[in-house]
């Protein structure tokens, strides 16, 4: 069946050999090829030449632009994270800057060091982000229950529910976050020795860079896995409770099961975005985990594009530079400062952007690049 | 013991504030199948008109209320025609994420009205306070009382009588049917907009006439609207009034009681028992006390 589907495809470029059997890199004779991560030549080329320019990237940009990419690349693992449970799985979360937090502070407290109101043992990093990680997944497996019960908009007004509960949380806990107005510093961005936070260079790298390195490499482990996730059973079922849950259980897919799973794995991804980000930020409060920030999440998931991780992020650097972008805009169009701040014009560029992209492309940033794509593949024909 | 009573009135007078709210998600859930997260705007907006209604153009209280409502109602339908027609026929999901952009832009415009200074809408003689039972009671809030009163028989009557309240009614039930019925589900999508907008500038210019008056962060107080709808079932017009009552009621409590009885749920704790009422009341019913159960079909 596989085979029969990809045949459809044989008037794209001729044969190169590597993939397919004789030469025909579209035609496949197992499921497994199908559904391999790299399943065509041309994408297995295309990642590893978008990985090796990431890695050139901290020589072609400037070092401020490039902490703003650090924090974005980070943000896209969260976002990531949201896709697997509202994008492949379904289930609308609103809760994921709780998730964030949760992660965000277990880092802190464990990796972190102590100030005159706050915990912090100062433990590595190798302890403090699969901590984070799993703190956050333990709350995603309490919060599961609920969306087994809960469908569609009931399930999207609940974890809304959890954002205030959770920021309320935050602001009172002192001894772990700080309290509102102080805040606490992030862990100690610390891995083999190596001091990423400190201003010397780094092997000949300034902090910029070694930050986004880290945050790279950071990336592309939790990508890697959230593809594996996307692509395997777990993926398929997922899919199959998204798009009609009673059709989903009736050929045995466990309903409980990979909804709760759906959560625990992505409040997982959450919570060691929230680990790294805010270690990379350094100082931050309660009120960072607002609706504000579950609205940045899901904005990046809809501008990247829903149930797709290149979606994600792509999605996570479009948001991570529109307060760039805005800034860009009120020096190209000095008039426009007459009547809004830049903060004002970055604030209606979210909600703007995202009214826009669902109307005209659904499918987001990863849609445009599809029909690029496609056009490319069918050239000189148009279809 | 009169301690308790007073609580429980102030709390009904706040919770007339979110029922009026708690109203206007209801109608455009019913109406449209989405839930609308543009209200917080749409009060702020509505609140806004009010305002400026009165400080520049003069108006009294009252008929600066009915401006705010006319305006806030065109608001309402401008944000259907704009932001939502185009979107028919998609997943309600992607509706509601919608109406989140809409309400961050329209927020955005309404802030940079206000800037730092809150703006309050005076009420006449609204410091005045009657005394019922030994319990006190401003003037303001007999008058927040009164007008959501009047606005829930108003609408009870509009549903049950008139002919656009029978076409909302039967749009609710199914759009097709309305089609082949001569309806024009179009308009009343609008209308169901307008109504929200109108009732969501009434509660508005109340939240203006208490304390401060409106300021940057002023919209929270519609998002508390949202426990009340879910507690009350997302598609019942009587639910949503209870469960507006109701969240005032608990807010209310917990402000007075918690601080002595459960001091370890911190500061503060009333801004969000609203919520903590609501994951209660969902564990034990899932679609809130008055909702429509949905019926599964493969």
């Amino acid at each position: 069946m596989s085979s029969l589907l990809s045949n459809r495809n044989i008037s794209s470029k001729p044969a190169r050999k590597s993939t397919g059997v004789r030469g025909r890199p579209l035609l496949r004779t197992s499921y497994a090829q199908e559904i391999t991560l790299a399943n065509t030549a041309a994408k297995r080329r295309g990642v590893i030449a978008i990985v090796v320019l990431g890695f050139l990237i901290p020589w072609l940009v400037t070092d401020d632009l490039l902490s703003i990419l650090t924090l974005g690349v980070i943000s896209a693992v969260g976002a990531i994270g949201l896709n697997l449970v509202t994008g492949y799985a379904g289930q609308v979360s609103l809760g994921h800057a709780f998730f964030i937090g949760i992660g965000a502070y277990t880092a802190a407290v464990i990796g972190g060091s102590p100030t005159s109101q706050a915990i912090g043992y100062g433990l590595p990093m190798w302890i403090w982000l699969p901590a984070a990680g799993i703190v956050a997944a333990a709350f995603g497996l309490v919060v599961g229950p609920i969306a087994v019960r809960l469908r569609g908009l009931y399930l999207a007004i609940v974890t809304l529910g959890l954002v205030f509960i959770g920021e309320h949380f935050f602001r009172e806990a002192r001894s772990i976050t700080g309290g509102q107005g102080v805040g606490r510093r992030g862990a100690k961005l610390e891995l083999f020795g190596i001091d990423f936070a400190s201003s010397e260079p780094i092997a000949g790298l300034s902090r910029e860079q070694a930050q986004f390195f880290l945050a790279l490499v950071f990336l592309i482990i939790f990508a890697v896995i959230g593809r594996n996730i996307a692509r395997s059973a777990v993926g398929r079922a997922f899919a199959a409770v998204r798009d009609r849950d009673v059709a989903a259980a009736v050929i045995g897919v466990d309903l409980t099961k990979y909804k709760i799973m759906a959560f625990a794995l992505s409040s997982f991804f959450a919570g060691v975005t929230g680990a790294m980000y805010y270690a990379v930020v350094g100082v931050f409060e309660p009120s960072a985990f607002g609706l504000l920030l579950s609205i940045k999440f899901i904005a990046m998931v809809l501008i990247g594009g829903v149930a797709t991780i290149s979606g994600s992020i792509m999605g996570a650097l479009f948001i991570a530079l529109l307060p760039r972008m805005s800034m860009e805009i009120a020096h190209l169009l000095p008039f426009l400062t007459n009547f809004i701040t830049v903060f004002q014009l970055e604030a209606i560029l979210y909600g703007v952007l995202i009214i826009v992209f669902l109307i005209f492309e659904p499918r987001g940033i990863y849609g445009i690049w599809l029909r690029i794509r496609n056009y490319w593949k069918g050239w000189p024909f148009s279809y | 013991m009169s301690g308790l009573f007073q609580a429980l009135l102030d709390g009904f007078a706040q919770g007339s504030i979110y029922a009026l709210l708690a109203l206007g998600y209801v109608i455009i859930f019913k109406a449209t199948h989405v839930i609308s997260f543009a209200q917080p705007a749409l009060m702020v907006c509505g609140g806004l008109f009010s305002y400026h209604s009165m400080s520049e153009w003069g108006l009294g209280f009252w008929p600066a209320l009915i401006v705010g409502m006319a305006l806030g109602a065109l608001l309402g339908v401008v944000v259907e025609r704009v932001a939502l027609r185009p979107m028919l026929g998609k997943p309600v999901f992607t509706l509601a994420i919608i109406t989140i952009g809409v309400d961050i832009a329209l927020r955005v415009l309404a802030n940079r009205y206000m800037g730092a200074n809150p703006r309050p809408i005076p009420f006449p003689n609204g410091s005045k306070q009657h005394e019922i039972f030994g319990l006190v009671i401003t003037q303001q809030r007999v008058a927040l009382i009164a007008v959501t009163a009047v606005v829930v028989i108003v609408l009870a009557l509009f549903f049950k009588y008139s002919k656009e309240g029978l076409a909302m009614r039967a749009t609710a039930l199914s759009q097709e049917v309305s089609l082949a019925q001569g309806i024009r589900v179009g308009a009343i999508f609008a209308l169901a907009w307008a109504i929200a907008g109108a009732l969501a500038a009434i509660a508005g210019t109340f939240v203006a006439s208490t304390g401060a008056g409106l300021e940057q962060n002023t919209w929270i107080i519609a998002l508390k609207a949202l426990p009340a709808i879910i507690i009350g079932g997302l598609d019942s017009i009587p639910g949503a009034v209870i469960g507006g009552l109701a969240v005032g009621i608990i807010e209310q409590l917990a402000a007075v009681y918690q601080p002595s009885v459960a001091p370890w749920l911190g500061n503060n704790f009333a801004l969000v028992a609203p919520y903590a009422l609501m994951f209660i009341v969902l564990l034990i019913k899932p679609y809130g006390l008055y909702g429509t159960k949905e019926v599964e079909r493969v």
